[in-house]
């Protein structure tokens, strides 16, 4: 039995009179890969936001195993986030687009900084120290991901796709216990997308971290998800496999729409009907 | 790796210089190479011989780049490296250049009397800096311009301490004993400031410190969710600022030995915000080329006034109309400023004959890069 990491209890966020989120509820396990999906509008990156206190939610609360135990997410301040173990990528991708991949890694390193203003500022011998270690650890995640070609361009020149890949590995470099994904496909293409699959089973496997991702790619999502959740108008619709997820007949109707929404919108001949 | 190196070193000289690394140091130092070390030395050493090198005349000009140069990399810090202008830093110039003048008039040596024009330079920052926790762009802009005129206008009413709009004598910098009375002695002081301030930059800038900085500069969401305390930052940015800004009004005061209210106005923050976007945006080298820039300008256009028909030689606002001709151009043509320019020119030379015409021309995308700020 594995323990469970992080565990969302009613969770509702009200912005004026939009309800994003409805009393949603899950659990992520210690390691595994955990998916929300959903169409658009349908609160899973809202989600992420309350997780990473960019909103505080109006109701409900979040429990996280931090390094000292069990802590309440909520009550966190946004920058604390971080030292807990929860790292996150974006969207629409924000990098630091005026400064090189390694300097983008290393700002990733932040929580982990060994020295102090006063030691930085007289570049002491442990403020150097601490750069190298930063520096080695950095290059480990380079060399994972496989950025070693881009590690001294800026990132203001980098093509979209290096971008995702290069924003996933600043997130690794805060040595994360929770990976959070925000639709790490979206902008790639079909090969890319494949290495994504591939570097999200490695973070999971080699590295262990769970991974809790929002994406709408349903190849990767069944490829590299042990759980999905599905979500749609801010409520959870269905948890479980991603093959349970994708059976389930309300999820079908969530993306597809139902056997009556079809059915109204066929065209017949109101005589022909009343023949019928 | 070693032989690569080696023969990379031989061939720099024809044409672009390929640097191995062999290890991680090489990546933090602060001189990448052989021909840093000997150009900066090179440079370091003329400077500590000009005053046997150029006329008195031109060593005061030389202490004045080098005062504005301090006062540049607490600006440069703050707009270039942490995105946050300041429209009102000539007010953090006066109240170190007013602390320095009263505490030196009490008799406080010269060294302690710096120091604290430095702090309560930076106490001052800090203050400003708490609204900046709230506000961008223009409204920042905003809030610091009042900001300078609330101080200016403190400088001409407390005229206790300040000797209001008639001005004040600033006595000659001493400590335990030494009165320093020639320009020479100055410069050195100024000289050596210069350096440690640039060394201190430097060092924060290739640090967590300087980092966060730069990450609160391009996303401050980002910033924030890789544990980077933005409020934290942003104080400690304009407090560093404000603290070589007061560090530069304390040595603009001796060097000009008479301060009054209206040379801490709208103008000189404006001056000073010139400076750095002409030197260029987020690059040190920019601070001194700017500062260079700003006082060889009026030099430039006094020399020039001469060879000029009457009307319009000696027309009122010639300078003002110059300067935001120049400004304008670079916002247009050279955004990077002066760094930038010198970038493009040490491209060209490195590459002699592969140079390309378009390799600068800026790409034009429609990413977060380009949006106001």
């Amino acid at each position: 039995m594995t323990s469970i990491l992080l565990s969302a209890k009613n969770l509702s966020v009200r912005f004026g009179g939009v309800l994003a989120v409805n009393k949603v509820s899950f659990d992520v396990k210690q390691g595994e890969v955990f998916t929300l999906i959903g169409p658009n509008g349908a609160g899973k990156t809202t989600v992420f936001n309350l997780i990473s206190r960019i909103y505080t939610p109006t109701t409900g609360e979040i429990d996280y195993l931090g390094p000292k135990g069990m802590v309440k997410l909520t009550d966190q301040a946004p920058q604390d986030v971080a030292s807990l173990g929860i790292a996150r990528t974006f969207q629409n991708i924000e990098l630091f687009e005026h400064a090189s991949v390694l300097h983008n890694l290393l700002i990733g390193r932040h929580t982990h900084r060994g020295s102090n203003l006063w030691q930085d500022l007289f570049f002491t011998a442990k403020a150097r120290e601490a750069e190298l270690r930063s520096r080695e650890k950095a290059e480990e995640v380079i060399e994972f991901l496989g950025l070693q070609h881009y590690r001294d361009t800026y990132v203001a020149g980098l093509p979209y796709g290096v971008r995702k890949v290069v924003e996933m590995a600043r997130a690794l470099c805060t040595e994360p216990k929770m990976l959070l994904l925000d639709e790490p496909s979206s902008g790639l293409n079909v090969e890319e997308t494949e290495d994504m699959a591939f570097w999200i089973q490695d973070i999971k496997n080699e590295l262990g971290i769970t991974v809790l991702m929002v994406e709408h790619d349903m190849t990767l999502v069944s490829k590299v998800s042990d759980r999905v959740v599905a979500m749609n108008q801010g409520e959870v619709l269905a948890t479980g496999t991603p093959r349970e997820v994708q059976n389930d007949p309300g999820v079908i109707e969530a993306y597809l729409g139902s056997v009556d929404d079809v059915s109204s919108l066929r065209r017949t001949a109101p005589a022909h009907k009343e023949a019928a | 790796m070693a032989f690569l190196a080696k023969n990379s070193g031989k061939r720099s000289d024809a044409t672009m210089r390929f640097l191995f690394k062999t290890d991680y140091g090489q990546d933090i130092n602060l001189a990448k190479h052989g021909g840093h070390v000997f150009w900066y030395s090179t440079l370091v050493v003329l400077l500590v011989l000009a005053p046997w090198l150029v006329p008195e005349y031109w060593l005061a000009q030389a202490t004045f780049v080098l005062i504005y140069s301090i006062a540049g990399l607490g600006l440069m810090l703050l707009a270039g490296f942490t995105g946050q202008f300041s429209l009102g830093h000539a007010a953090f110039l006066g109240v170190g250049a007013y602390t320095q003048t009263y505490l030196a008039s009490k008799g406080v040596p010269f060294p302690v009397a710096l120091v604290m024009s430095m702090a309560l330079s930076a106490v001052i920052g800090v203050v400003i800096g708490l609204p900046a926790l709230r506000l961008k762009g223009i409204y920042l802009g905003m809030a610091t311009l009042s900001f300078g005129f609330i101080v200016e206008e403190v400088f001409a009413r407390w005229e206790s301490v300040t000797g209001g709009n008639a001005g004040i004598r600033v006595p000659k910098p001493e400590m335990f004993g030494w009165v320093v009375d020639s320009g020479q002695a100055f410069y050195w002081i100024c000289l050596a400031l210069t350096i440690a301030a640039t060394l201190g930059i430097l060092n924060l800038l290739r640090s967590p410190t300087g980092r966060a900085f730069v990450a609160i500069r391009d996303s401050e969401i980002s910033a924030q969710s890789m544990g980077i305390h933005l409020a934290y930052y942003k104080t400690l940015s304009f407090a560093i600022s404000a603290a070589l800004a007061g560090l530069a009004g304390a040595l603009y005061a001796h060097n000009l030995k008479f301060i009054s209210p209206d040379q801490f106005n709208l103008l000189q923050s404006i001056d000073l915000l010139l400076m750095i976007v002409i030197g260029g945006l987020g690059s040190v080298h920019g601070v001194f080329l700017g500062a260079l820039f700003l006082i060889t300008l009026p030099q430039g256009i006094s020399f020039v006034k001469d060879f000029l028909p009457d009307f319009i030689g000696n027309a009122p606002g010639l300078k003002s109309v110059i300067y935001g001709t120049v400004l304008c151009a670079f916002v247009l043509f050279e955004p990077m400023g002066l760094y930038g320019r010198w970038l493009k020119v040490r491209t060209y030379l490195q590459m002699f004959p592969f140079y390309r015409k378009g390799m600068f021309k800026r790409q034009k995308s429609f990413q977060k890069s380009d949006r106001l700020k």
